[in-house]
């Protein structure tokens, strides 16, 4: 079996009359990350959702172990776990309730597996709470508590790191290390380095 | 133009590649067993009834709607039973396909706000089978509530009590037919701000044949005729429903999620 790659081939992307994505072109290796970098506007979310297959690109390609994603769109996407710049969390349910219902969809998901990434996320203590409740830090947590039960090969990032403290920081880069160290892929689109830790990062700077 | 990867980093040492092959995915199949479609779909449906309970204002609201418009009638037009039991299957089945559209608006807008459907669709889970399971959602929400309410607004119409187990029946099945038109609708408008007009453009011409059947099979259960026609045809309007409409929904879906 080859090693898992994400190729991504000179990719364009038009949205109405702007001209998104020119001619993006990079590859990541199985156990590495990609941080992708730009201005706001430079589309970063967009490169994302492209590679997701949620965007369709005027040119170009995603491949993922030498294929197309879009010849079976599903079987990538259980190999893969996005998570856009708002955690895809219903305020009405509890953080625990959210993560039992999104990730159970994808998974089954065992409570004390649920209580273990709670509590690596350091969001025990308010996992009853009801999501509208906490701020945004907090809510970003238990999206990366989430992110901690996907033990699938590749992770998308948006912004992983927005409304975090110094040491939800190096919560990112922990999980991101781990992911890499079981054979994971990265990419990560990122405003700041990703924290110390994270090894064999490449960079991609979309120009604005 | 072109932007390249750079290497920055380091990159791996031989030992640490060494490492990562040894726990290739290939080699190490997941820890964690892929939820069947059917039990994902379960656990959607079970999301939707108890969201729904937590904002209990937005479940009353067609119910409301449904039971404000039919004691309505008997004010504006006449007290006298046997004059409104002629309007009564028309009345029953207009309040309940408004009533039905009202609820429509809610059935994808916040999910679409705050990126469920987008991990709906990134699942890798059937997306058909999680629009099924919402659109369930939402009939056992306004649907089977505006049936079981049906008798209630029946009997102040007029309607004679004989009558009711067949309307309660042909409005739990058309409300069926209307939250799969509905879901439809409701998905294509789902990039459209402000999208109740126009979805209500787009769903009440589909929703012609469940009014002209359902009320039909009313008026023919209030005058003791067989009824059985009418409410066969809404019967196979529900599965032809049940059928495509997920299939469609999720396509637009998929489309306005672009």
């Amino acid at each position: 079996m080859p090693a898992q790659t994400l190729e991504v081939e000179n990719l364009h992307l038009w949205r109405g009359e702007r001209h998104v994505l020119r001619g993006v072109h990079f590859s990541v290796d199985q156990g590495s990350c990609l941080e992708v970098t730009g201005a706001n506007g430079s589309g970063k979310t967009s490169l994302l959702r492209t590679i997701c297959g949620l965007m369709l690109p005027e040119e170009g390609r995603v491949l993922w172990n030498s294929e197309d994603i879009r010849r079976d769109l599903s079987a990538f996407h259980a190999s893969l776990a996005y998570l856009g710049h708002e955690p895809p969390l219903k305020g009405d349910l509890s953080a625990r309730e959210n993560l039992r219902y999104w990730i159970g969809i994808r998974q089954q998901v065992h409570a004390d597996a649920l209580d273990a990434a709670l509590a690596r996320a350091g969001a025990r203590a308010w996992a009853d709470r009801l999501v509208r409740t906490l701020s945004a830090g907090q809510r970003r947590r238990v999206a990366l508590a989430g992110l901690a039960l996907l033990i699938v090969p590749l992770w998308l990032l948006d912004e992983p790191t927005t409304n975090l403290d110094t040491e939800g920081q190096q919560l990112v880069g922990s999980l991101i290390a781990d992911q890499l160290a079981r054979g994971g892929t990265v990419v990560a689109a990122v405003h700041h380095p990703l924290a110390a830790g994270v090894r064999a990062v490449s960079r991609l700077e979309l120009p604005p | 133009m072109r932007s390249g990867a750079t290497q920055v980093g380091h990159a791996l040492s031989a030992r640490e590649l060494a490492a990562a092959e040894a726990t290739a995915w290939v080699d190490n199949p997941a820890p964690h067993q892929r939820a069947s479609a059917l039990a994902a779909a379960r656990l959607a449906l079970a999301r939707d009834l108890r969201l729904a309970f937590r904002k209990r204002g937005q479940l009353v609201q067609p119910l409301a709607f449904f039971a404000l418009v039919t004691m309505l009638f008997p004010l504006a037009i006449s007290p006298e039973l046997a004059r409104l039991r002629e309007i009564a299957p028309g009345v029953l089945w207009v309040a309940a396909l408004l009533a039905s559209l009202l609820a429509l608006e809610f059935l994808f807008r916040d999910d679409a706000y705050d990126g469920t459907l987008e991990q709906y669709a990134l699942s890798g889970q059937s997306l058909t089978w999680l629009m099924f399971a919402k659109t369930a959602a939402h009939w056992l929400l306004t649907g089977l509530p505006l049936a079981l309410m049906a008798p209630l607004a029946g009997l102040s119409l007029g309607v004679p009590a004989r009558a009711l187990p067949a309307i309660v029946a042909a409005i739990a099945v058309g409300t069926v037919v209307l939250s799969l038109i509905g879901s439809i609708g409701a998905a294509l408008t789902l990039g459209v701000k402000r999208s109740g007009a126009l979805l209500s453009l787009l769903t009440l011409p589909l929703s012609l044949p469940v009014l002209i059947f359902g009320a039909r099979a009313t008026q023919l259960a209030v005058g003791g005729g067989p009824l059985g026609p009418p409410l066969e045809l809404l019967g196979a309007l529900a599965v032809l429903g049940v059928t495509l409409a997920p299939l469609a929904a999720a396509a637009a879906v998929r489309i306005s999620l672009e």
